[in-house]
């Protein structure tokens, strides 16, 4: 049975809508992440299942109970903030404690429980002492702290990484996902990093523009995207886009032209497609490999030289922007011609509507 | 290299001397009515308080014990003791005395002044004096002296003792003190208590109307008070309250709310809304952020509005008059009392001078003992 479950929620102020029907089961012990571009609406969704954004339409239940008009502290969740959003003349046990004490605890089994979370935590040190006086690190760790030390059905954490530098957030990252292994709780996570998503998600949901463009495991999504947003979203760098003319039909398979790419086979689900139909072929760059007899075509606009691998930002004739990946280091002439292979297996074709062709 | 954070400004010694000029600007009156409360009227009348450290010259005007306590000791008939005591002043040291209003300056300490028939007249410095005659001393007065004498510094707290607890009704600020608390902080509570409930519902809670409401309490902002004087006190007496304490409460409740309102729901609204909806997840229901969360943090603003509204009432007079001075004079406050004083006292700077520090000791006591609160950030690391 599915821990929290959403059926076509809908979320407008006013006349504008931003959540456009959105449904998603999320089981018991899973980690789903919302991500999507900044204004898709996911931290709406987000404050919506914690009860800080008022449901327009649609149901929302948590274990069996349907909790549109029920109190944000009734809801059996807990919601970490982006901005930590500690009680600032508390100190940090009293931070943790705060739920306990409002729940009505008795002082004993109230320190009790502080003192567990903060083991697992191990910020028993930290106690005493006022959030002014914690690094971002730390305040990180009172805020998700503040959250155990309830047991809810449901965490929720609002883009809790984003305000530590990058070296913290690789090591909160993995905290994260060893917090929740141990816990075996149920967790929605919003963020706008992809890598995040991909890193710490069972279940990723994409949004854009308010609406599911996919769920699914971080590698379904990357290998299978339901459409070109969901495929230019997931994977870093960005997916690579041609247009292309559809030049001949073959079994589960479509030969295509476009004005840089010599004609290739791309296995796809034809169906729908007729020959001179306009679609868009879709290349990650690391799938790219240099190669003087390829079908890609392009001139080297700059090359980021990484050590282990080099990024090559190139040029087609029409001036699409293409970005390959090398996994080695490699020094190229700026404004050179250069022309790439690729497995055509690993490339996506795309229909003009957006969806994508993948064969079944 | 100029504007690196950091770095020291070139306007600082700017910044430097304006504090110096508004430091000086501040204490030169409260020092100098400090220091004039400490000290007799002869003192305020011959010298300025900034001189009231160094030893003073004074012209006294003494008189020698009467006939009546002379001695006959050895043949001679003498009168002796020391002149300060006998003329109730401070101690000091004589340089010069006469015995004639036209010549004060006859004699030297030490020297002996032959007055004729009436005697022999010898002054020490320190003011002991001896006056010896062969006939007895007649008459109901002693002998005139006029000296000139430096007296060191000295304080008293007579003028304290006077002003605080003489029970003449004229001048007794001891009871106006009182009375002037007991309007005070009464009308300090109160408008606070209600303006941090109505900040904490026009900044953070959601309701029809509340933009509306918020720009009448700003437009209640520049309504002058007097406006309302004459309908309010019809008020108070059509109800029944009449003039007394809960009226000026009510009247400085009223008065002081608008701001209060206003200050308190700027501050609250510029507190992290995330603090806010936390707290809401975590289980508080309206009330126990209200007291849990956003009462201690607007602690700052809550403390400024107090000092505010306190010095406001403690100084006030127009409203202690309309709804609280009735006849009997019971309820008088301080601000009245001093105007009376002032009538009745006018040329006593010492009694003025102190019934003028009496009153601004606690709003200096009250400043002092918050002005941290006016700077403190609390907010500190709260959110990043």
């Amino acid at each position: 049975m599915a821990e929290l479950s959403i059926s076509k929620i809908r979320k407008s102020y006013g006349d504008l809508e931003v959540i456009k029907g959105v449904d998603l089961e999320v089981e018991k012990g899973e980690f789903v992440v919302f991500v999507g571009p900044s204004g898709c609406g996911k931290s709406t969704l987000l404050r919506m299942i914690a009860g800080l954004e008022d449901i327009t339409e649609g149901e929302l239940r948590i274990g069996d109970e349907l909790c549109n008009n029920v109190h944000p502290g009734d809801r059996g969740i807990a919601m970490v903030f982006q901005s930590y959003a500690l009680y600032p003349h508390m100190n940090v046990a009293d931070n943790i404690g705060f739920n306990l004490k409002i729940s009505g605890y008795p002082a004993d089994v109230r320190q009790e429980k502080i003192q567990k979370a903060a083991q697992v935590l191990q910020i028993q040190h930290l106690l005493d002492r006022k959030p002014s006086q914690l690094s971002g690190g730390q305040r990180q760790r009172v805020a998700i702290g503040r959250a155990i030390v309830r047991e809810p059905q449901v965490f929720l954490f609002d883009e809790p990484l984003s305000n530590l530098d990058a070296a913290l957030r690789v090591e909160m990252r993995m905290e994260l996902s060893a917090l929740h292994r141990k816990l075996g709780a149920t967790i929605i996570y919003v963020t706008h990093d992809q890598i995040e998503a991909m890193t710490l998600a069972d279940k990723i949901v994409v949004l854009d523009g308010g609406v599911v463009q996919q769920v699914g495991s971080p590698i379904e999504l990357y290998q299978r995207p339901n459409n070109i947003f969901v495929a230019g979203f997931i994977g870093s760098p960005k997916m690579n886009f041609f247009e292309v003319d559809v030049i001949a039909l073959h079994d589960n398979a479509v030969e295509v032209k476009g004005t840089s790419i010599e004609p290739v086979k791309v296995p796809a689900d034809t169906t729908g497609i007729v020959v001179g139909d306009k679609m868009t072929l879709g290349i990650r760059p690391q799938n790219l490999d240099f190669d003087p007899n390829g079908p890609v075509h392009g001139t080297i606009e700059m090359a980021e030289r990484l050590g282990s691998e080099t990024i090559l930002n190139c040029k087609t004739a029409d001036n699409t922007p293409l970005l390959a990946v090398l996994d080695r280091d490699e020094s190229f002439a700026h404004g050179a011609a250069v022309r790439f292979s690729f497995a055509p297996v690993h490339s996506i074709l795309f229909a003009a509507d957006g969806s994508s062709k993948l064969t079944a | 290299m100029d504007n690196i954070a950091g770095q020291k400004s070139s306007l600082t010694w700017a910044v430097h001397i304006s504090v110096v000029v508004l430091v000086v600007l501040w204490l030169l009156p409260t020092v100098g009515l400090l220091v004039s409360s400490f000290r007799s009227a002869d003192q305020i009348a011959t010298t300025g308080w900034w001189k009231s450290l160094f030893p003073q010259e004074q012209n006294l005007v003494i008189r020698t014990e009467r006939p009546d306590a002379q001695e006959f000791i050895d043949g001679v008939y003498v009168l002796e003791g020391n002149l300060f005591e006998l003329g109730d002043a401070a101690d000091g040291v004589v340089s010069v005395w006469g015995t004639s209003s036209r010549e004060i300056d006859a004699y030297s300490a030490g020297e002996t002044a032959d007055l004729g028939d009436k005697g022999l007249l010898t002054i020490q410095a320190n003011g002991d004096y001896r006056f010896e005659n062969q006939s007895e001393f007649s008459g109901s007065r002693g002998q005139r002296v006029f000296m000139t004498a430096v007296s060191p510094p000295s304080f008293s707290l007579d003028n304290y003792r006077n002003v605080l607890f003489s029970n003449s009704s004229s001048s007794s600020m001891g009871k106006a003190f009182i009375n002037t608390l007991t309007v005070s902080i009464p009308a300090t509570i109160i408008p606070i208590l209600i303006a941090a409930f109505a900040a904490y519902a026009l900044a953070w809670m959601d309701f029809p109307g509340r933009a509306l409401l918020v720009a009448f309490v700003v437009g209640l902002l520049v309504v002058p008070l007097q406006l309302a004087l004459i309908p309010l006190l019809k008020l108070h007496l059509g109800v029944g309250i009449g003039k007394g304490y809960l009226g000026v409460w009510l009247a400085h409740t009223g008065f002081g709310l608008p701001l209060a309102i206003y200050l308190l729901r700027n501050y609250m609204v510029g507190l992290p809304k995330d603090i806010i909806e936390n707290a809401r997840v975590d289980g508080a229901t309206e009330f126990q952020i209200f007291v849990k969360i956003i009462l201690p943090l607007s602690f700052p603003a809550l403390a400024s509005f107090a000092i505010f509204q306190f010095l406001w009432t403690w100084n006030d007079l127009l409203v202690a008059l309309v709804f609280l001075i009735d006849s009997s004079g019971d309820t008088t406050v301080m601000t009245r009392q001093i105007i009376e004083l002032l009538g009745s006292k006018g040329g006593n700077w010492e009694i003025l001078a102190t019934a003028a520090f009496i009153s601004i000791t606690v709003p200096l006591i009250v400043f002092f003992a918050m002005q941290k609160y006016l700077v403190r950030g609390l907010l500190a690391g709260s959110v990043k």
